[in-house]
């Protein structure tokens, strides 16, 4: 279980440019929740990603996990729970080394990366089955360097390194945004069904309603730091992308736009 | 003949310094000034252990591991104290010049009549048709050794690690491991072969000089350069290679260059052209200096 309890964030403390994000924000997501967080920009849905993750420190309030206080922990160690795939395809791989690099690396996860060897023969046909599952073609591509594929390629690519290993958390920051509709929905599909799988609790940011609809079990809405819908279950099941076009749209009013 | 044996015997120790450079400039996308201070650290290291007696193999190992403490100073500098890359080479650069001093206890410490690596009882066993050759022999020795085991360390979790780093800082913090910690490991490798290079030199030339370190940053740069930009296409060829051919290759410009009727003084400044030359001509100009300047 994550918990966020009464989490302040600013920006820019201390300066006229001093922003208030979040005041008093508390979130509680419970094991094998799929939670997809929609908002306008500004919202806050990247920086409750990076709170989570600890890329960026909070100025009050606390983040636990199991019961667990994780608020001071650095980003790095928090990342042996959490699997991350990010926005820009670049960001989850390394572009210099080949895709067989980037796997083993990825299936070294959690453990220590001293003097053995870095690439594991045994297991490329472990690696392999898990590319076959893309469908991509990436299977007969181990030797190629990552940096030569595709947005689409890399993004799957990204989304196997960082499911590979056992994790509690996967944390999804628009990982569709950057691709074309056809390739968006492969990820996307390939997605539910690594999150199924492996019962992963996972937090997805989007932009796309759609996608917000029709997977996950859980909705979040965001708006200037708070949320301002939260439907899980069967409430969340009769959302449609109207009613949160309807509530986008609402919000827009109020702010006088 | 002897100007190909010198060269081959500078080229092969700067292409010991090169491959320590190829890890922080090439594989970390670092600017280490550090260089400058940690080669020269070698040989004061070298000039106090020969001088005394010591074993001049043993100096090799002491050297490297001198250096190696340089490069982490300079690694944690950045990576604890948030310096800047290049500036926190240029603290550790400085300040190496007065640790250098007090290692070797003056300026200029010749080493005539001390056992180098190149000239001891054992060495001397060889036969006497190789003796011309037995400096270079050596050298050679030590810099495919170094080569060889770079290439290995490099194929380990931890040199894959490596790589990644310089490559996506982001990915390696999503493994759970700290980027940090793996450029401070980066940076100690590569000055401890730069300390090391420095360690050869020194008694290979039986002279240690306070201010030998000076433009070793761009020696090593230009050697990485020239041999990762020629062979870039050489798909069998691994960069430590080419990177050593590269060193080789820029000494023999320099040589050339005063040949023709330059002085030792005049050298700093060939140098320096050269080393704009080669930028000028390689492709590699645009991004690097982009992202250094």
């Amino acid at each position: 279980m994550l918990e966020l309890r009464h989490i302040d964030k600013y920006y820019n403390p201390g300066t006229v440019n001093e922003m208030c994000l979040f005041q008093d924000f508390s979130l509680k997501i419970e094991d094998g929740e799929f939670v997809s967080v929609v908002g306008s920009n500004g919202s806050g849905k990247t920086s409750l990603l990076n709170i989570i993750c600890g890329s960026i420190d909070v100025e009050c309030g606390q983040i636990f996990v199991d019961g667990r206080d994780i608020t001071h922990m650095r980003e790095y160690a928090r990342h042996g729970r959490i699997g991350r795939v990010f926005q820009n395809p670049a960001a989850g791989t390394s572009p210099g080394m080949t895709i067989l690099e980037n796997l083993s690396l990825a299936d070294n996860k959690g453990k220590h990366f001293f003097l053995g060897r870095g690439i594991n023969e045994k297991r490329i046909p472990y690696y392999k089955e898990e590319l076959s599952r893309l469908r991509l073609g990436l299977e007969d591509k181990l030797d190629v360097k990552v940096g030569s594929l595709s947005g689409g390629q890399r993004q799957a690519l990204a989304l196997l390194m960082s499911t590979m290993t056992p994790i509690e958390f996967l944390i999804l920051d628009e990982h569709t945004a950057a691709l074309d509709p056809k390739t968006a929905e492969i990820i996307m599909e390939l997605t539910d069904e690594i999150v199924r799988q492996k019962h992963l609790t996972t937090i997805m940011v989007t932009h796309n309603l759609r996608y917000a609809v029709e997977y996950g079990n859980r909705l979040l809405m965001m708006h200037e730091g708070r949320t301002i819908i939260d439907a899980a279950g069967e409430e969340k099941a009769a959302l449609g992308v109207e009613d949160l076009l309807g509530r986008f749209n609402e919000i827009s009013i109020e702010c006088g736009n | 003949m002897t100007l190909i044996i010198g060269i081959l015997e500078q080229g092969l120790i700067y292409g010991i310094l090169a491959l320590g450079s190829y890890i922080t400039y090439k594989i970390l996308d670092f600017p280490d000034l550090t260089v400058d201070g940690s080669f020269p650290l070698g040989a004061a290291v070298t000039a106090a252990i020969v001088t005394a007696g010591g074993n001049p193999y043993l100096a090799f190992l002491v050297s490297a591991l001198a250096g190696a403490l340089a490069g982490a100073c300079t690694g944690l500098i950045h990576v604890k104290c948030r310096v800047r890359d290049l500036l926190a080479g240029i603290i550790v650069m400085t300040g190496l010049y007065t640790v250098n001093y007090r290692i070797a206890g003056m300026a200029n410490v010749p080493l005539f009549g001390s056992e180098t690596a190149f000239d001891n009882a054992w060495i001397n066993q060889l036969p006497e048709s190789l003796s011309p050759y037995k400096t270079l022999l050596v050298i050679a020795v030590v810099a495919v050794l170094v080569k060889v085991l770079l290439d290995l360390y490099l194929k380990t979790k931890s040199g894959m690690l490596l790589r990644a780093t310089g490559d996506n800082e982001r990915l390696v913090t999503t493994l759970a491991k700290d980027s940090g910690t793996m450029k401070i490991i980066g940076l100690a490798i590569s000055n401890g072969l730069v300390a090391l290079g420095g360690s050869v030199m020194c008694q290979q030339q039986r002279f240690f000089e306070l201010s030998m370190g000076t433009g070793t940053v761009v020696i090593c740069l230009a050697s990485v350069i020239i041999g990762t930009s020629v062979f870039k296409n050489v798909r069998w060829m691994k960069p430590t290679m080419a990177v050593i051919i590269g060193s080789v290759f820029y000494r023999a410009c320099v040589a050339l260059a005063m040949n023709i009727g330059l002085v030792t003084t005049d050298m700093k400044l060939i140098m320096a052209v050269l080393f704009l030359v080669i930028l000028i001509v390689t492709a590699d100009r645009k991004k690097k200096v982009k992202n250094h300047a």
